[in-house]
């Protein structure tokens, strides 16, 4: 298996997770949903169905590419398309931390879904506090980007996410965490962890 | 990406179909019978399942792609789109072009003679809505024996006509594309149609109406109401880029006369169309757009509307495109969302305002190209 391939299964980590979240005739909505891949796995391998949101022109021409719903808008501007309640679940996987308006994405997403599925590379993992100590921003598996390119725009750990969630009455259902391999954390998962999982709800 | 493989679709001829079976109008007139003028690119497949029919805006007509034997340079409107390896694939897909009932191309329409007076029906044509145009187009199916459509596809208000189409026939179409249009027309939007009729209906040449028996035109009415059209088409940064404030000679003339380009580049635009469109069309192809508005039939509640639906959808908007802006087109979006239809929604970064619809841009082609490429033929 070479580096690129190793790579993108990583990177996919938190789909199967969320995938088994899902169940067969389930709405789901994918935010930021990239290519549609995720959103096209949920179709395909769990009889989902539902809609990609995406920012990117170059997601969009890909996701109607791969035959899925996509609705061309910035999630940092709300979800005003949607209804109440439309949604199962609300994904949006990789992507809280490039969204600005962090606290309304949360709240939009559990305004239109009856849970959300987040999951959100750990600021706070082993690998990347030691590049900080050594002086270096973290560039990691679930980080892969420079400082200077990165389309991340809020750094956060996962005990952070969490306080945000208890602070904003936030029911955290479900955590799952990864390490840089994807494989389970059970132990110091804001220390072991790389990528945190999460079905949140209303409280 | 999308690249042009051939020169299109080369050699057409337009056709004409007579109805005589009379025709009930949103407005409760009868229209006894009728012609359309029409082209096909393409080849019908044995189960006629896949037509996608073309449908044009305020302007526009039945000659979508290609060309005449004796008119090289008369090339449709839409001929960047449609053609072998286009996103209107001819390999794949027959195409129809119609001109609506009421146009000036050779359908029946305000300067046709009306049989029941033998004098041209000026002022008496019925006013045509765009429900009555889609009624048409079904009938005109019926003909070239079209159960329904692969996909139907048109901007501004061909775009309506295609929204209009999926909640009039659902049965009878199984995509709907709209590109650059709305949900109906604001009160800006009716605002700037009722100057450009005002400007005809006052013209002295206009004749109530009837001008084709003083053997006059309204040019001055119909060439105003083209040059107001025409501003609301473009985009301010693109005719800012494109114009700016340069002169025509290099100097002012301290007079009334053209000084700027703009001001050139509007009166040829005005001259050229008030030379070729019928008034009439104009008014009741504007009028058309006012009274669009399928949620009038739910009270308002265009997703109630949409819920008839059974098609799969593809809107688009334009970034800088304020006649209908993309604000419109997510209107249609959320009623879709909301009545939990298939859709897709792209958001074309595109400067040239409304006419984008129009461009032969790679990205905007290539996700009509994508969409068509799903759609079973």
């Amino acid at each position: 298996m070479n580096s690129a391939t190793t790579k993108v299964l990583a990177n996919r980590s938190d789909w199967n997770i969320i995938a088994s979240w899902v169940q067969p005739g389930e709405r789901v909505l994918d935010l930021g949903c990239g290519d549609g891949s995720l959103l096209k796995l949920l179709i395909e391998e769990r009889g989902a169905r539902g809609y990609g949101v995406e920012i990117d022109a170059a997601g969009v021409l890909a996701s109607i590419r791969n035959g899925i719903n996509v609705v061309q808008s910035d999630i940092d501007q709300g979800l005003a398309e949607f209804e109440d309640n439309a949604f199962e679940h609300v994904v949006l996987s990789r992507t809280l931390q490039t969204v600005k308006h962090t606290e309304n994405t949360l709240r939009e997403m559990l305004r239109v879904g009856r849970e959300a599925v987040v999951s959100v590379p750990n600021f706070g993992y082993w690998k990347n506090r030691q590049a900080v100590l050594n002086g270096r921003m973290p560039v990691s598996e679930d980080l892969p980007y420079q400082w200077y390119d990165t389309p991340n725009v809020r750094f956060f750990t996962l005990a952070d996410f969490e306080a945000l969630c208890a602070q904003m009455g936030i029911v955290i259902k479900t955590r799952e965490v990864l390490d840089a391999a994807g494989q389970p954390v059970h132990e110091e998962h804001n220390f072991l962890g790389s990528l945190g999982v999460y079905r949140i709800s209303k409280g | 990406m999308t690249k042009k493989q051939t020169s299109g679709v080369g050699l057409v001829e337009a056709k004409r179909a007579h109805f005589d079976t009379p025709l009930t109008l949103r407005s409760g007139e009868v229209m006894p019978a009728y012609d359309l003028v029409y082209e096909t690119y393409g080849t019908l497949n044995a189960d006629a399942s896949n037509a996608i029919l073309v449908c044009h805006a305020l302007s526009g007509h039945h000659h979508v792609a290609g060309h005449y034997a004796d008119q090289p340079k008369n090339v449709g409107w839409w001929d960047n789109i449609v053609g072998p390896g286009r996103p209107l694939d001819t390999d794949k897909f027959f195409i129809v072009g119609v001109n609506n009932l009421g146009g000036c191309h050779g359908s029946t329409g305000p300067a046709s003679i009306n049989p029941a007076t033998g004098k041209p029906w000026g002022a008496d044509f019925p006013m045509v809505t765009v429900i009555d145009w889609v009624h048409t187009q079904a009938r005109l199916a019926d003909l070239l024996g079209i159960q329904c459509w692969a996909a139907v596809i048109g901007g501004s208000l061909g775009g309506m006509q295609a929204l209009r189409w999926s909640v009039t026939y659902p049965e009878r179409i199984k995509n709907t594309i709209v590109i650059a249009a709305a949900p109906y027309l604001t009160a800006q939007n009716i605002a700037f149609n009722d100057v450009a009729r005002q400007a005809i209906l006052t013209d002295p040449e206009f004749y109530g109406g009837n001008y084709y028996e003083h053997n006059a035109r309204p040019v001055r009415g119909l060439r105003l109401a083209r040059m107001l059209g025409h501003i609301t088409y473009l985009s301010d940064d693109q005719m800012g880029e494109k114009f700016g404030r340069g002169l025509r000679n290099g100097n002012l003339s301290f007079g009334f006369d053209v000084d700027f380009q703009i001001e050139s580049y509007l009166h040829y635009q005005g001259d050229k169309f008030a030379g070729y469109f019928d008034a009439n069309t104009y008014l009741l192809m504007t009028r058309a757009l006012d009274y669009f508005d399928p949620s009038r039939e739910e009270n308002g509640d265009l997703t109630a509307v949409m819920k008839r639906a059974s098609s799969d959808f593809l809107i688009v908007s334009f970034t800088t495109d304020w006649r209908f802006s993309p604000e419109r087109s997510r209107e249609i979006v959320s009623s879709l969302l909301a009545a939990e239809k298939n859709v897709s929604y792209a958001e074309i970064d595109l400067a040239f305002g409304h006419d984008s619809f129009l461009l032969d841009d790679p990205y905007y082609h290539a996700v009509i190209d994508a969409y068509l490429k799903k759609v079973q033929a």
